[in-house]
Order: structure tokens, then sequence, then C-alpha cells
């Protein structure tokens, strides 16, 4: 039963990527070549489309995933398996919250695994970056937009579309 | 009751149109959720939604759900927090289906193979800003630079993430259950 499998992967994913989205793309990695439902090369055209797209890129990439996987309703069961385990943690803790309201140290009991995070987002970038770049020239392109990333701090999107129009003519 | 079904339309407006408007990461929705929640309606300050957000950062999870299911909750309760995460993803749920399903007829097209030969430049040096960005929030103490690398080092050497994730994690909570919550 594929969507079985397609949830409790996509649980599995949710319950172990703490620091949010960027952090499952080395999981979702881990996916592709365990399961082929898509390749290394897709899915960074998949973290692409959900980076330009409205929505929290976690769950873009889960629904975009699940699609690949099994089709339209493979997306919505990938989403759900995604957002389950971390809504009822929520939830939890939130009560638990209510009832002390002044111990937030047990609500972030996990802060300790935010270089992890940082660990597994970095590898992410490595992975796909391995998927394409094989040549110094796009190496040193990929140099320059970070530059102007990180001293324009302007939308995803804005990035992306010039991307797209650089793609077009140069590519 | 018709103020609770009143709360839930509240808080349907307001994640549907987050889930709209917000692009990239948890990063992108906190200004979207400044001007609602602590701006416009006063329903939290900014201390408030701060700490939300640190808690949706430091738990399982994409971290503008869990805000939203936790800010859900806090207002009306269970059905709140499920009705608020709902709301948050059905516009980019219904978005990414339709464009995945029109890609997927486009795949061969000469102009988007090209589009995505640039994009995948531009996605490179996204995911290299956050790393850049999230850097000084994560990394505090030289502790932490040494979980980093040995986590780096385990998965570039081919260790799956899950078996990282689930030993980091095991790990934080015995020391912090060692130390006490309180």
């Amino acid at each position: 039963m594929i969507y079985l499998t397609l949830f409790m992967e996509f649980f599995k994913i949710g319950l172990l990527a703490v620091g949010g989205g960027l952090v499952t793309i080395p999981f979702l990695y881990d996916l592709s070549s365990s399961y082929g439902w898509f390749s290394a090369q897709e899915l960074t055209d998949m973290i692409a489309v959900s980076e330009s797209t409205p929505g929290p890129i976690g769950v873009n990439m889960a629904t975009y995933a699940g699609f690949r996987a099994t089709g339209i309703l493979g997306g919505i069961v990938a989403t759900f398996g995604l957002l389950t385990p971390s809504v009822l943690i929520i939830l939890f803790l939130a009560r638990y919250l209510k009832n002390h309201p002044h111990n937030l140290k047990f609500a972030t009991l996990l802060k300790s695994v935010r270089p992890v995070a940082l660990a597994l987002i970095c590898f992410g970038g490595i992975f796909v970056a391995r998927s394409f770049v094989t040549s110094w020239q796009t190496g040193g392109l990929i140099g320059i937009v970070f530059v102007l990333i990180h001293r324009f701090k302007l939308s995803p999107i804005i990035y992306i579309c010039l991307g797209i129009v650089a793609g077009l003519v140069w590519g | 009751m018709q103020g609770k079904m009143k709360k839930l339309f509240e808080l349907v407006a307001i994640f549907f149109r987050i889930g709209c408007f917000m692009f990239g990461g948890g990063a992108a929705m906190l200004p979207l959720l400044q001007e609602e929640l602590v701006s416009r309606r006063k329903w939290l300050t900014n201390e408030q939604l701060m700490d939300y957000y640190s808690i949706g950062q430091s738990t399982p999870g994409i971290i503008a759900v869990n805000v939203a299911t936790f800010t859900g909750y806090n207002y009306a309760g269970i059905l709140g927090a499920i009705t608020a995460t709902l709301a948050l993803i059905t516009a980019p749920l219904i978005v990414i289906l339709c464009l995945a399903n029109m890609l997927v007829l486009y795949v061969d097209n000469p102009y988007i193979i090209k589009a995505f030969i640039g994009i995948r430049i531009v996605v490179v040096a996204l995911i290299a800003e956050a790393v850049c960005r999230l850097w000084s929030s994560s990394i505090k103490q030289r502790k932490d630079i040494v979980v980093f690398a040995a986590a780096l080092g385990m998965a570039v050497a081919g260790v799956s993430v899950v078996m990282i994730m689930a030993l980091f994690c095991g790990i934080g909570l015995i020391i912090g259950w060692k130390r006490g919550w309180k």
C-alpha cells in the first residue's frame, strides 16, 4: 500500500526535521535514493518551485514529492504525514505551557539540536550543488548570486525570477 | 457556540492569507504574523510571538506550521489549532498540485529546461544564505561548533540523516532531563 508507506515516511520526516523546512532536504534525498519516487535532479527542481510558490517551503516540498510519487492523492497524503507529528507535539506543548506558563525551557528542550539542524541544511545544500555543479563557472555564479542575496536581502522569488531570465538568455 | 465559530473564521482569515503571501522558510512568516497578530489584532505581544517562534524552531516540523498550530490553540483550543494549520496549508497545497501537474507536461520543453538551469544556481545560493543567516542564532558556544562539525561530518561520511537527527535529539533530551526542566 503505497499511500501508507508515503504517510509513514513523511511522518518520520515531520518527527525528525527539527528546525524547519530546509532541514527536510537531506531527508528527501534519502527518500529519492531508497524509493526512486523522484531523482536527485528532480528534487532540486522541487526545491526551486517550493521556494518560489506561496507557503512554507517544507510543506510545499512534501506536497510536490508526494505528487511525484503517486499523484494528487500522494501529495495530500505526504503533506498530512509531515504535519501530523508536529501538530500533536505542539498541542501537547501548548497545553503544558497553559498550566506552566513560565516554563519555556521545557518547550525549547531541543534547542541544543539547532547546530545539527544547521549542519543538515548545509549538507542539503552540498547535495543539491553536487547534483548539477560540474564546472568552476557554475560554482562562481553561485558565489555571485550568494553575495547579491546576502547584500540586498530581497524576497527569494525575485532572485528565482532573475535565475529564470538568466537561464533563458544564456542557458 | 456562535463566539467559537467566529473565532475559527478569524483564524481561517488570518492563516489562509499568510499561506497565500509567505514565500520561503519560516522566517518569511514573521513579519506577516507581526502585522496580523501583534499590530492589527493585538492578540500577542512581540515577546510572545518571539517565544512562539523560538518554540517552533526547536520542536520537530515546519516552523511556520508549528507557529500556526500554537497560535490557533491558544486562541480557540484544539479545534482552533487544527483550523489554523489547515488554513495555512490549503492555498500552498492547491498551488503546488496544479503547478506540479502542469510541469509534468512540459519537462521536455527546451525553455523550461533552460529556465531551470538558472533557477538551480539561485537555489543553492539561497540555501547557502540561509545557513549564513541561521549561523548566529544556532552557533552560540564553542560546543555548538563541535556538534555542527560532528553532524556534518557524519552526514558527509554517509550516516543516514534519520540516524543523525535521532541520535542528537536523544542526547539533547537526556541532557535536558538530567538538568531538570525547571
